[in-house]
Order: C-alpha cells, then structure tokens, then sequence
C-alpha cells in the first residue's frame, strides 16, 4: 500500500511513557518523542499517567486493576493515537481494558475506543505512519529480542527490523530463538527467581552465540533483564531500547552502565 | 496419583537441579517446536484448521449431554457397555469390577492420561491385578515407579543412559543381560519382553482421543500400534476416557486429527490410528468379545458454562507444553500432578482444587507461546489468569504479595503523590548507584539481584521531571 492510499495517519499523538520508561531509562521517552515528531507528530504527554496496571491484573487483582485502567482512559481521551514504546504495555492497553469493563457498557466503549487508538511505537511508527527509514548511525553488530506481548498480541516483528537496516553502520545478526521469552514476566522474575533464571541465562546464553555486540529489544522490563544477567555474566554487551538507536541516541551510556564523567 | 502440587517451588528447584533432566530438556525444546513449525508451514489451511477444531469442539461441549447420549445408544446397540463415572473413585470401582468379572490377571494398557488421573495402576495392584503398560515410554516409567512427565512423551525427562540402566535393572531376571547402548536395540528388546504380555492380558485397556457420537467409535492414535494389540488380544476391552473427549461426526475426527499430529509430534498423521467401535461381530476374525466405555467426569462438568470452558477444548497433543520456556525449564515433573505445563496450570487447580495448586497459574510469564500453537486455540495465558483473580479474590494469594499490591495500586491511582515518590526513588537509585551503572545487590530485591545485576537509572531524574523541567520541549542529548 502507497501512503497516498491511507487515510491520513493521526498527527496529535500522546505518548504513554509507561512506568519503567519514566523511572529507569528516561531516554526512550524522549527518543519516542524524536521518532514521532520526525515522522511529523504532534507529541503531547499527559500529566496524569502513571501505569498500565498490570502488575495488579497479572497478580488477579482485578479491581484495582479496573481502577487504574479507568484512570488510563481519562489521561489518554481525546488524542487521536497513544503511542507505547513498549509492547507489553502496549498490548494491556490495546488488548486487555475492554475485558475488564465486560459488565459496565460506557466503560467498556471508553476502553474499546482507547484500544483503537492505542499503538506500539515500531508498529504505529511504520504500520501507521509508513516510516520507511530513519536518520541515525550506529557502529556495531546488533542482535535484537522479539519482546512476547510485543511479538504475539501485537504483531511487532519486522517493523524494528526494518527501520534498523536504515541505521548507518548497523549490522543486525539474529538469535537462534529471538522469539523464546526472556524470563521477566513482571512479578514472575521475582516470584520464581530461579526459573525465571534458568530462562534468561538460556537466553543470554543465545545472545553470545551471535557474537553481537549489542543487544536491542522494545521492552524496557526485558531489557533490564537481560542487561542485568548479561553483566552478572561479565559478558561485554551493551543493551538499549531500540528507540534509542534509531533516534540517534546510540552514543548514551547503554542501561546498566556508568555514565561518562562530565 | 497424590499431588505434589503444592510444592511446586521445591520442585522446580530440584528439576533445575538434576543434570540428567536438563540435558533431556534441551533436545525437547528444539525438537518438537521445530517439527510443529515444518509440519504446519507445510500445510496452507493449517490456520484455517485450527479454526474448524476449535469450532468443533465449541460445538461438541456447547451440546455435550446430547453428544454423549447419542454416543452411548450407538455403543448399546453395537453390543458394547458404557459406564458413567461421576469421580475418579467410581471409575477405578467400575472398572476393577470389570476386571474382576473375568478373573483378569493381568491388564494390557495402552497410553491414557486420564488413568493417570483416577491412579488406576495402584488401584489395580491392590486388586491383585498386574498393569501392563505397553506404549514404550509409559513401561519405562513403570519400570522405575515414575509418573510421566509430558502427556505424549512420557519418558521425555529422562536420557538414553538411563533407560539402558532401567532395561538392564528389570530385564536381566528375563535373560537380557547386556547393557544396550542403541535406540533401536532399546526398543527391540522392549518389543519382545511386552509380546508375550500382551498374549497373556486378559483385559485391554486404552485411552481415547476422541469419542464419535456418530458411529459409537473410540479413536486413538498411537506412533507404536501398541494400542491395536491392547485392543484386539484380550477378550474384554475397556476404554476409559474423560467426557469432553465426545466429538459429533467421524468428519470432525479427520479435522482434529489433521491439526492433533502436527502439533503434536510434526507428523502429518500419527502412525496408526485406530477406531473401536463395538466388541467383535459375528465373522470378525479378531477383536474383544466384551467392550465397555468407563466416561469419567472428574469436575470437568462443573466447568460447563463457565468462564474457564475453554480449557475443555484440549486434545491433549502438548505442543503447550513443547513450546513453554517453564516447562522448558523445569520439565513435567515440577507441577505435581498428571498434566505439567500451560494446560496442567488450567487443569491441574480445577481437578485438584487452586488451594492444592496454587502456583501453577502463577508461575508463566504469560509469553503466549502455548496460545499461539494450540490447535484448539485455548486462551491458555487468559485462563492462568482467570486462576490468578480467584486466587485473589479468595485470599490465596501470598500475604507479602497481596500487602506489596496494594500500596502500589494505592499510590499509582495518586499520580501527584506517585510522581513525588518515584522522583525520590529514581534520585537515590541513580546517585548510588552512578560509579558501576547498576546494584550487585538492593534491598527488597534480592529475587532479582540474586541472578543478576539491577540497572541504575542515569542522574538527571525521571522522564515526566525532565519533560516538565523542559516545558514539554523536545531534549537533544
């Protein structure tokens, strides 16, 4: 499909920062910013955001999950996309409110309607816009972890891909199994330390094997993760988002390392 | 078979721990979820077939009362018998009583989950009555009073080494006394101490993989035709099977059976298939002249028009658990009971109660790998999760957890207050931890740095600080 044959793409976008984003690794959010508005965004961030709520929904706690999701709906109303540099909280909001309003019909519109304008960054960046390269550079061979929600409920797969091939100096060599999850599964990584573990020493075990020295994804929390055993390991490679390279923002500290002295 | 559900934690450690499982993990995790993926990439309406299977069997529970009625008035009339087993009891009374009306001595079996389930090996012992089991992987866990360890691989856990010992251990007294190092010589030597059983069974026992109303048939599919002499030698043969095994047509058994293999084993159609339909006819030249079909409930009707209906969709293939990295981990064992991984966490909580079975549901990263293979597309992670809100509502869940997630949700629905926190947080993590980058160890997460490094955040402050310190203006690093 040309991009004359779309109907016009939303240009006032609100970006959801998510909650990791904000606290661990400020820089996505503003190389979500850069992306979109290269791309010819409008980006406003809503002040009241906080989190997704899935903490409490995948804990089964439903009502506070409600309450959240409820307070997501009103932070988010209006804006013609939201956009979500991460899949898994991409995916609580474009696959998983509804469900949670099954017995309140305004609610569930409101959460249906938010679905609809709710997307992954990779994927509204070139399923949406139709961003076919970015102007960024790179120097090294990265290997990149197709994150699960992002993979399975949303269906982000090629979109980073793609994008990464117009990085300057950027080879990408892919894992055995990008697709095996990583271990983090939110609470999981702390409520079953040892299984969660023996998954992401498999998985960073898969990383090595490419002999790449830099590891993406776009999911902060399987980031950290993975940084995290990676550098337990003492194996010399550098995690980032993977909005970080493509906006330009390679040469930042990768997560997990210390800041150049200013 | 007890569970041992409830410790699953300790199981899972142990599993992590024992060499021999984990070198027998790491072939598995490769080797199944490549052949489902050939298998299905080489069929162009295998997505399309998933859909039909799902329908199917949709339709069949939607109408299972009706289903099940005409299934048993078609097996009467053949001359065969079908008993209605309420609980795993009453399947084990039901069929000891078979066995003992022809003085059965010994009981050829063939694969069947669902005797597992109602712990029929040890019921029949007691009786006095030798279980045979005869599918390869199932008698070398009998051999070593092991229960299995997936539902279509029972012996899956354990490596060749092992059972070459297992052989040597119970074969030796039968005049088998070298060790065997090949596959083929394993199974050579299987095949002939399991002949002569089966020419001295009594009764044949088989499982089914799906009931068909229609004709009044058992089916079953089998790589080792072990089911074929289980069925046809004895003079009795009974079939146990669970009642959402009932399908409408012989036409919905070729759908199932299309998308059943492939994701199972990646094989386009198992070895044989077998359909039972009835005890043998005059001119027949082989088969039981008694057959009875024990239907067991188990709880599985109480799941009817619930919520959690969907998981009695399974066709127990595994490829849930081929392609779970828990399981992939752990192995079956772990989980305590009959069914292990994505399914076991659905079913395990439901036929042994969430009390017993807590942590299954609890202990997946929701991937939705299991999901995204099922050939009857159960929501596998939605229904972990429908385990999780019950547990919840009913106080199951840990204190510590429970008491965690609630001053979070307290304070995340405060987003002025939550803002002052995190920025506080992200101030202290981030100057402690500026020299290295990241935390060796961190209090109150010693789950996560116990493994691995905690990331610091870079100085600076949280996003929404900078973005306000910078009136909403994009920052170039």
């Amino acid at each position: 499909m040309s991009t004359s044959d779309r109907p016009s793409p939303p240009r006032r976008v609100a970006l959801f920062v998510t909650c990791l984003v904000d606290l661990f690794r400020p820089a996505v959010g503003f190389a979500a910013v850069k992306l979109l508005e290269d791309a010819g965004c409008t980006v406003e961030v809503p002040p009241l955001q906080v989190c997704c709520g899935q903490p409490a929904y995948n804990s089964g706690d439903r009502e506070s999950t409600r309450a959240i999701a409820a307070q997501v709906i009103d932070a988010f109303e209006g804006f013609e996309a939201v956009v979500v540099p991460s899949g898994s909280c991409g995916g609580m909001l474009a696959h998983h409110y509804p469900g949670l309003f099954d017995d309140d019909p305004a609610m569930k519109a409101r959460a249906e309607d938010l679905a609809r304008r709710s997307h992954e960054l990779m994927a509204f960046l070139v399923s949406v816009l139709g961003v076919e390269t970015v102007t960024a550079r790179y120097d090294g061979t990265v290997t990149y972890h197709d994150s699960c929600s992002g993979l399975r409920e949303l269906g982000v797969k090629e979109q980073p891909r793609r994008l990464l091939t117009s990085v300057q100096g950027l080879r990408l060599r892919e894992m055995a199994t990008p697709e095996v999850c990583c271990g983090f599964g939110g609470t999981f990584c702390v409520k079953y330390p040892e299984i969660s573990n023996a998954m992401v020493s498999e998985k960073t075990a898969d990383i090595a094997a490419t002999e790449a020295d830099t590891l993406l994804a776009g999911d902060l929390g399987c980031l950290m993760n993975m940084a995290g055993k990676l550098q337990r390991e003492g194996r010399q490679v550098r995690v980032r988002h993977v909005a970080e390279v493509l906006a330009d923002m390679g040469n930042l500290a990768p997560i997990g390392e210390p800041e150049a002295k200013r | 078979m007890q569970s041992t559900a409830h410790d699953f934690k300790d199981n899972a450690g142990a599993a992590l721990a024992d060499r021999n499982l984990q070198e027998s993990l790491a072939t598995l995790k490769v080797g199944f979820s490549e052949r489902r993926r050939q298998a299905a990439e080489r069929l162009p309406e295998f997505e399309a077939l998933r859909d039909r299977a799902r329908d199917i069997k949709n339709h069949a529970l939607a109408n299972l009362d009706f289903y099940l009625e005409e299934f048993e008035r078609k097996v009467t009339a053949l001359g065969g018998h079908v008993h209605w087993a309420p609980t795993a009891g009453d399947a084990r009374r039901i069929i000891g009583d078979l066995c003992k009306s022809v003085g059965a001595r010994t009981v050829a079996k063939s694969k069947s989950m669902v005797a597992e389930e109602i712990a029929l090996n040890e019921h029949l012992e007691a009786l006095d009555i030798a279980p045979i089991e005869t599918d390869l992987g199932e008698y070398i866990i009998q051999l070593r009073r092991e229960p299995p360890s997936h539902i279509i691989a029972p012996a899956v856990h354990l490596t060749k080494d092992q059972v070459a010992d297992t052989f040597l251990e119970h074969h030796t007294p039968l005049g088998f006394t070298k060790r065997l190092t090949e596959r083929n010589d394993l199974v050579a030597e299987a095949r002939h101490v399991l002949r002569q059983k089966f020419l001295d069974a009594d009764v044949g026992l088989t499982g089914a993989n799906f009931l068909v109303a229609e004709t009044g048939s058992s089916m079953l599919v089998t790589n080792e035709g072990n089911a074929d002499l289980s069925n046809t030698l004895p003079k009795m043969h009974i079939v146990l099977a669970s009642i959402e095994k009932v399908i409408p047509t012989l036409e919905d058994a070729a759908v199932l059976l299309r998308v059943l293999a492939r994701s199972a084993t990646g094989q386009e159609s198992s070895a044989y298939t077998t359909l039972n339909t009835g005890p043998r006819r005059d001119g027949d030249l082989d088969g039981p002249s008694a057959y009875h079909v024990v239907l067991l409930d188990n709880g599985r009707s109480s799941v009817l028009g619930t919520q959690m209906q969907d998981m009695l969709r399974c066709i127990r293939c595994g490829a849930c658990m081929n392609h779970c990295p828990v399981y992939g981990a752990i192995g079956g064992h772990a989980y305590g009971w009959v069914y292990p991984g994505p399914i076991g966490a659905v079913l395990t909580p439901q036929l042994v109660g969430v009390e017993e079975a807590g942590d299954l549901p609890n202990a997946s990263t929701f991937c939705g790998r299991c999901e995204s293979v099922c050939p009857v597309r159960i929501p596998l992670p939605g229904l972990m999760r429908h385990w999780r809100e019950r547990e919840f509502e009913r106080h199951l869940t840990p204190r510590a957890v429970r008491q965690g997630l609630a001053l979070w949700s307290w304070l995340v629905r405060r987003p002025k207050l939550y803002r002052r926190v995190t920025q506080v947080a992200n101030r202290l993590l981030s100057t402690f931890g500026r020299a290295e980058g990241r935390y060796h160890a961190l209090p109150l997460a010693s789950g996560w740095t116990r493994f691995r490094d905690f990331p610091a955040p870079p100085a600076g402050g949280t996003f929404h600080a900078q973005w306000v310190r910078h009136g909403g203006a994009r920052i170039r690093p």
